[in-house]
């Protein structure tokens, strides 16, 4: 009853959705794993740099590629707002009360948001280089699509090699192991937190600007795709960086599995994986121990 | 001596306050305010009733009438809420537009508890007229048998004869879908498979995947809104069109078409009752109506059954010489007196609820066609109103008598 | 450091005479809820006290045990749907169609319970929010809940056969009675042995583990008990509403027992009443400014967690030097 067509074809469209999920879970893992916030805001967040790119075509008259690169900049500096405005406050007390003030930041910017431009979409059209589509046999896939996949595993690769090989991604794994130690080396630990949110934040809306062609530009564009953002990095493991690229391609798919054999459960799947990874291995796969 | 003057006094106040008609109505618009459906109905819709009201002259005898919205976000719970709130608290006595056939359903039930009236025009599912019929509830403008009569027969009879659904995951998505399927198969065709999706779905990629997967001749989209603008984007995308099947948008409104823009819409058949650019009577109003929007939308089939569903209540209430606040009774004037109104022209309300008049289907224009602002539409085929909706004789509507 | 209010050993000792001002707090709400259906529309004041009870239960996880619990809207709107189901498919009387959305919960909480009370902390939190999400999803596809569309025109049937739902005023007291009972089973628990069990596992679980106390039994019990009078109130809800809805099992509603429980402050007995009463009056009231509401709600969340902490009720409390 399934063909091979309609599997290959679903499996794309699962990379595809893996590939924004990996993006977006790789922001919440730099986020926790250095801050140790649960940062609820993220889809908030999100959206906010899906925005961005709508107002920098329609009153700035700057096109998409220019919006890859503006927006993460105009995004990430305005997280740094927010971590040293907000965050700072909260950074001694137990970790869920970050959660409950980012829950209630990402409220008020959904409900602002949903104010002044309903809840409907506004169009954002694909950038012309990269529209139409070739047919691949077993379906006809649209150059976007394709290029979402590609830039998206540049820049996790990219997130993950600055992290884990160069000096300054040694001084953050350092400073979130022993945030005292690092600072009696002299490095300034909090100007260090503050960069990290900001570059948390700064992904985040990276695959905004990645959404908004193919997604409507929508006040709650974040709002129920977090909850399985949350789902995926904790699979992964809530600090892993490597974890949270794999986890992100590796649900996508498992997704778009569920979608051709029982579609009814392709929302649930993600969260049954959760559940079963946290009794097992509470971690996650790629984490290490609590 | 004090008691009687006291008892007295107290008869006279009780009369005059509960039992006497008075002059004074309030009209409540309900609807998607903010999401998927706010240009169909939404604040246009409240455009819709106060040009009613103006237009009724009652206002002039020294009624004082009253125009309230509220939004119900697409939830039946929030709907019967308000329903409930404006019907107990708010001294509220029609309800109208109610452009989401759940929340419609939710509210035609608290009409009748309330003995209020509950007029939709936004919402779509023939049930309203069927087995979820009451005496306080008429369906105007358009349902969904209306819809798969108008556009699914056009289509088989045109070579259309194999289909696949992409449906909205409630009420409405559910009635259109069967009626559409029970129009298909009595005009030969036949239906290879539905997926049902969730309302207000930003991505339609895997479903558009396999209604490609299905070869289905017809891709019918049984949704609104802006799933139906998204599921018609995106189908481009994909090549489904270019790899030759064909969609099929079973409820497109204007404002739907204005969204798309006429090179991704061009071609597409639809079915109306309602088209800004028909006749003298509806470009007047339109024109009207248009200048009190802010972004000088024409009149979709909702707006324009808001304005004569309410005029019409109007005018009933004028015949019954002031409001009665009594539901069945105002529905019973109603159906009683023919409609006449520029917008739907002559039409009639059935014993069932549902208001008769014709239905069109149109087919979108090409860029080429198109002379002026938001024209759109070219007329394909004119259904008389005896033939537009569900005949009486196979109604489950148990006000009707067999 | 523990998420809740810091209602230490020495704080309650500050309070001179904690039964007493319980006492005549208990009566005072008593009093206000019973005289409020007079000058308050009783079908929002209904409402209130649904949550109001909802809301308490939330507290007794967070507030004495130490758990933040995200998904707990997934028993209110379980209870609700099974309620509404047994009273609207299957005709049963009011009572009995409550009690069902309780046992319904209860297994829930069980089951749920059993999985979440292993891990602490986020990871609690997070399990919580999965499961959560998975009866969302459940009750999204299942055909008996309809879906989008809910269950509506929930029948309101009569009270053990001699009281009429249908009369407002009826409904309101029995509504009334129950939040009652559900609030006093609440505060026994609170103030017994079992309750001080609680307190010292959220203080310092290892010493309450050294000193033989199976922890794990008596976090299983607290949330149980809590899953089952989310049950009482998401039950009593679906009567009153007369319909059970996917808002109720989503997980905004979970956000927002939260969020009353945090504005009322949490760890107190009185202080998830308040909260639960302004924020859903404060939904009402609001309700023409559209999304505004969400925007308040939001401010009120940062605002709590920035700089009150303690709550509306706790703020009292420590002022005044009360047991609250």
């Amino acid at each position: 009853m399934i063909s091979t067509q309609a599997l290959f074809g679903q499996l794309l469209l699962g990379l595809i959705n893996g590939a924004f999920y990996a993006l977006l879970s790789l922001g919440l893992a730099v986020i926790f794993g250095l801050l140790n916030i649960v940062n609820f805001a993220h889809g908030a967040l999100y959206m906010m740099g899906a925005f961005c790119a709508y107002f920098l075509l329609n009153l700035a008259g700057l096109n998409y590629w220019w919006a890859l690169i503006l927006t993460p900049l105009i995004m990430g500096a305005f997280g740094a707002l927010i971590e040293r405005l907000l965050l700072k406050r909260i950074a001694g007390l137990d970790h869920l009360y970050g959660l409950l003030l980012t829950f209630g930041l990402a409220l008020v910017i959904q409900g602002l948001f949903q104010n002044y431009f309903g809840s409907s979409g506004l169009p954002y059209a694909i950038p012309s280089e990269l529209a139409g589509g070739r047919n691949l046999g077993f379906m006809f896939l649209p150059n976007y699509r394709a290029w979402v996949i590609a830039f998206s595993l540049l820049v996790c690769l990219a997130t993950w090699f600055m992290i884990e090989k160069t000096k300054l991604g040694a001084y953050l794994r350092a400073a979130t192991e022993n945030p005292a130690l690092v600072r009696a080396f002299g490095i300034n630990v909090p100007r260090m937190v503050t960069l990290t949110y900001g570059f948390g934040v700064a992904l985040a809306a990276l695959a905004g600007v990645l959404a908004a062609p193919i997604n409507q530009v929508r006040p709650l564009m974040g709002a129920d795709f977090i909850i399985v953002v949350f789902a995926v990095v904790v699979i992964g493991g809530m600090g892993s960086i490597m974890g949270s690229i794999v986890t992100g391609f590796l649900l996508g798919v498992i997704e778009g599995l569920t979608k051709v054999f029982y579609p009814e459960a392709s929302n649930t799947v993600v969260f049954v994986i959760m559940a079963i990874v946290l009794l097992i291995k509470p971690a996650g796969l790629f984490g290490r121990a609590p | 001596m004090k008691s009687k003057v006291a008892v007295a006094l107290i008869a006279s106040l009780m009369t005059t306050a509960a039992w006497a008609d008075d002059k004074v109505v309030k009209i409540g618009n309900m609807d998607d305010l903010s999401s998927l459906y706010a240009d169909i109905g939404g604040h246009g819709s409240t455009v819709a009733a106060q040009m009613a009201v103006e237009d009724s002259g009652l206002t002039k005898k020294g009624w004082t009438i009253d125009v309230v919205e509220a939004d119900h976000q697409n939830k039946p719970d929030i709907a019967s809420n308000i329903a409930r709130k404006w019907f107990d608290e708010d001294k509220v006595d029609l309800i109208v537009s109610l452009d989401n056939s759940g929340t419609a359903l939710a509210v035609s039930q608290v009409g009748k508890e309330k003995n209020r009236v509950v007029i939709p025009s936004g919402a779509a599912t023939s049930d309203l007229t069927n087995k979820a019929c009451n005496a306080n509830t008429i369906h105007w403008a358009y349902d969904t048998y209306a819809l798969a009569n108008g556009t699914g027969k056009t289509i088989v009879k045109s070579g259309g004869d194999t289909w696949f659904f992409i449906t909205a995951d409630y009420a409405f998505g559910h009635t259109l879908q069967s009626d559409t399927t029970a129009a298909v198969e009595a005009n030969g065709g036949k239906v290879l498979g539905s997926v049902n999706v969730p309302l207000n779905t930003p991505d339609f990629s895997s479903y558009l995947l396999q209604a490609q997967s299905s070869k289905a001749k017809i891709v019918a989209l049984a949704n609104a809104g802006g799933d139906t603008t998204n599921s018609i984007k995106q189908a481009h995308e994909f090549g489904l069109v270019a790899g030759g099947q064909k969609l099929a948008a079973l409820l497109l409104f204007i404002t739907d078409v204005h969204a798309l823009g006429l090179d991704v819409a061009q071609g597409l058949q639809l079915t109306s009752t309602f088209y800004w650019d028909l006749n003298d009577g509806a470009r007047a109003f339109s024109k009207r109506f248009a200048e009190r929007m802010k972004n000088h939308a024409m009149p979709t089939m909702t707006q324009a059954g808001v304005y004569s569903s309410v005029l019409h209540y109007l005018k009933a209430l004028d015949a019954l010489g002031g409001n009665p606040h009594d539901g069945v009774k105002i529905v019973a004037k109603m159906k009683e007196m023919p409609t006449d109104d520029p917008v739907f022209g002559k039409g009639s309300i059935r014993e069932d609820g549902r208001k008769i008049h014709p239905a069109y289907v149109f087919q979108v224009k090409t860029p080429a066609e198109s002379k002026y602002p938001w024209d759109y539409y070219k007329l394909l085929a004119t259904i008389p109103a005896d033939e537009a909706f569900r005949p009486l004789a196979q109604s489950a509507c148990p006000l009707v008598k067999k | 450091m523990t998420i809740s209010a810091p209602t230490t050993a020495t704080e309650t000792a500050e309070a001179a005479h904690p039964k007493r001002d319980e006492a005549i707090a208990f009566l005072v709400m008593t009093i206000l809820f019973a005289a409020a259906p007079i000058v308050v529309y009783p079908f929002f004041m209904m409402q209130a006290l649904c949550f109001a009870l909802f809301a308490c239960a939330f507290n007794l996880l967070i507030g004495y045990v130490g758990l933040l619990s995200f998904g707990h809207a997934m028993f209110l709107g379980a209870a609700g749907y099974l309620s509404a189901h047994a009273a609207k498919v299957w005709g049963l009387p009011p009572e009995l169609s409550i009690l069902f959305g309780v046992l319904g919960s209860t297994v829930l909480g069980v089951v749920t319970g059993a999985l979440a009370i292993r891990r602490q902390g986020i990871y609690f939190a997070m399990i919580t929010l999965a499961l959560s999400q998975m009866i969302y999803f459940f009750c999204v596809e299942a055909p008996f809940t309809h879906g989008e569309d809910g269950i509506q025109g929930v029948p309101q049937g009569t009270f053990f056969a001699l009281l009429p739902l249908s009369n407002p005023w009826v409904l309101y007291y029995i509504v009334l009675a129950i939040f009652l009972l559900g609030f006093f089973i609440i505060y026994r628990a609170v103030n017994s042995p079992f309750g001080e069990i609680l307190k010292a596992i959220r203080e310092n679980e290892p010493r309450a583990i050294s000193l033989g106390y199976r922890v794990d039994h008596y976090k299983l019990a607290a949330f149980v008990l809590s899953a089952a009078l989310c049950g009482l109130a998401g039950g009593t809800k679906a009567i009153v509403a007369q319909n059970a809805s996917l808002t109720d099992v989503h997980y905004s509603m979970s956000g927002e027992v939260v969020l009353m429980t945090l504005l009322g402050g949490m760890g107190t007995i009185y202080g998830p009443v308040v909260g639960a009463v302004l924020l859903v009056a404060m939904q009402n009231y609001l309700a023409q400014y559209g999304q505004w509401v969400t925007v308040i709600q939001g401010a009120i969340f940062v605002i709590c967690v920035l700089l009150f902490r303690r709550g509306i009720v706790g703020e009292i409390a420590h002022r005044l030097r009360l047991s609250l």
